[in-house]
């Protein structure tokens, strides 16, 4: 997660998440939210619950960003192998 | 002993700052959200460690900060700002038509009663009302949706619901003001709204005087005397003894009407402060030098304060909600600016001298007077 979601939740670079059922993007997010709740709005809108334009979102070093928030995340993500980055965009000049 | 407690929101973290009477030796406390734009942080007046502080990034959009300590620890709180009903839309600034949406929140006032209640005002202008201490947002959608909101622009600042102000003789009683819409009045609670524009001029509009389109930039009035608002407008300075039936202008014998902020001496309602800024292409102080203007009048005839401020090679902006007085018996006078100083002056606006000297750009100053 960016720097500064992480220490809005108080957490490192990395958090474990157990998620029921199909892992998703839209599972992982839910239990991400459920187990942090001062993160809900932050990656997605509170109304639209759409991401926010200045995060993506990848796995297996692939862009899920505009995926279906419902397609099935690749099975190394279910099972904890590979991590799902939330990821900002770079701000420089 | 009392003591003073400033609130400083800059674009990069909160501060929170503090001192004794004599306002000479200060504390200072941050960054709080390092990082973040804190538009805004205010205090209720009946708890004042009760705070609350907006905390907001275009990566992360908006969390609300709440803190029942005095700024020590902050708790994150509530932060779906859901408009109400069926969303309208605005112009864009292209004529289109464009859907309401919620930004950011740019100015929290806490409720004179209850340190629960609180209300928020945000881009797109909106007005919000929590009475859970921030857990909960309710939309008080009464001024975003009257007849006018439709034809409503941002102005380079966005379409922000920036002032907030509370009668304290009148309970029902609200004002608001929107950049670029105007200035607006309540006698309900926030249910209903109508424009208080009446005497308003401002040239860069296609009709001058047209009931809205006013790029209001502050409010600000006395609790003693809530008939009396003083603006400061895009252009011009000006003021209203009937609550916003009728304003008239005072920009008197100022170097330029331009500005951001205005305030009134905590005791004396006829004192009045504004920073004139040079123009609205050229966001600095008018020839390098930072003074602040004094009316005792109530208008018209202005003096210009210097003693501590920078009187050459100084370009700083002061922005909406970045200045504030305390209630001590010499009234104090505190402004931000965007250079990342905050001043205070212990003598009501007579000498100035600077808390802080290199802070992000400061969006906002508040200040508590504790006992």
């Amino acid at each position: 997660m960016p720097a500064n979601l992480r220490t809005l939740a108080g957490v490192g670079r990395e958090v474990e998440l157990r998620v029921d059922g199909n892992v998703t993007q839209r599972s992982v997010l839910d239990a991400l939210e459920a187990e942090y709740p001062m993160l809900r709005g932050t990656v997605r809108d509170s109304v639209t619950k759409k991401r926010r334009p200045l995060l993506r979102f990848y796995a297996c070093e692939e862009d899920h960003s505009e995926d279906s928030l419902d397609d099935p995340l690749p099975a190394e993500v279910a099972s904890g192998r590979e991590p799902y980055l939330i990821v900002g965009a770079i701000a420089g000049g | 002993m009392p003591k003073v407690r400033v609130l400083v929101g800059t674009h990069k973290g909160a501060f929170v700052m503090t001192s004794d009477e004599r306002r000479k030796e200060w504390k200072v406390e941050g960054p709080h959200f390092a990082g973040w734009d804190v538009y805004h942080m205010n205090a209720s007046p009946v708890d004042p460690d009760r705070l609350y502080a907006a905390q907001s990034r275009g990566w992360f959009g908006q969390v609300v900060q709440r803190s029942d300590d005095g700024g020590k620890t902050w708790q994150p709180m509530g932060n779906e700002f859901k408009y109400e009903g069926k969303v309208n839309t605005h112009k864009w600034y292209d004529n289109s038509d464009h859907p309401y949406e919620f930004l950011r929140v740019w100015h929290f006032e806490p409720s004179l009663s209850d340190p629960d209640t609180v209300y928020a005002g945000v881009e797109d202008a909106a007005l919000f009302k929590s009475t859970d201490g921030a857990k909960t947002w309710e939309e008080l959608p009464g001024i975003r949706t009257q007849e006018s909101a439709s034809s409503w622009a941002p102005g380079a600042g966005g379409l922000c619901l920036h002032t907030i102000i509370l009668d304290p003789v009148k309970k029902d009683r609200m004002f608001a003001a929107i950049s670029s819409a105007g200035a607006f009045r309540s006698e309900d609670a926030g249910k209903t709204w109508k424009p208080i524009t009446k005497g308003l001029h401002s040239e860069i509009m296609p009709d001058p005087d047209a009931e809205v389109g006013h790029c209001v930039h502050r409010i600000a009035m006395h609790p003693s005397r809530p008939n009396v608002l003083f603006m400061q407008k895009h252009w011009d300075v000006m003021r209203t003894d009937n609550a916003g039936d009728m304003w008239h202008e005072i920009s008197g014998n100022l170097p330029t009407d331009f500005g951001f902020v205005i305030d009134v001496h905590s005791h004396e309602p006829d004192t009045v402060y504004v920073i004139p800024i040079k123009s609205d292409s050229d966001h600095f102080v008018p020839d390098g030098k930072l003074r602040v203007y004094r009316s005792k009048t109530g208008g018209n005839e202005w003096e210009a304060l210097t003693k501590g401020l920078p009187q050459k090679d100084c370009y700083v902006n002061v922005l909406r909600d970045a200045m504030a007085v305390d209630s001590l018996d010499s009234c104090g006078v505190y402004f931000g600016t965007t250079g990342g100083q905050v001043y205070v002056s212990a003598d009501a606006g007579d000498s100035w001298s600077a808390i802080v000297n290199n802070l992000p750009s400061v969006l906002s100053v508040q200040v508590q007077t504790l006992s």
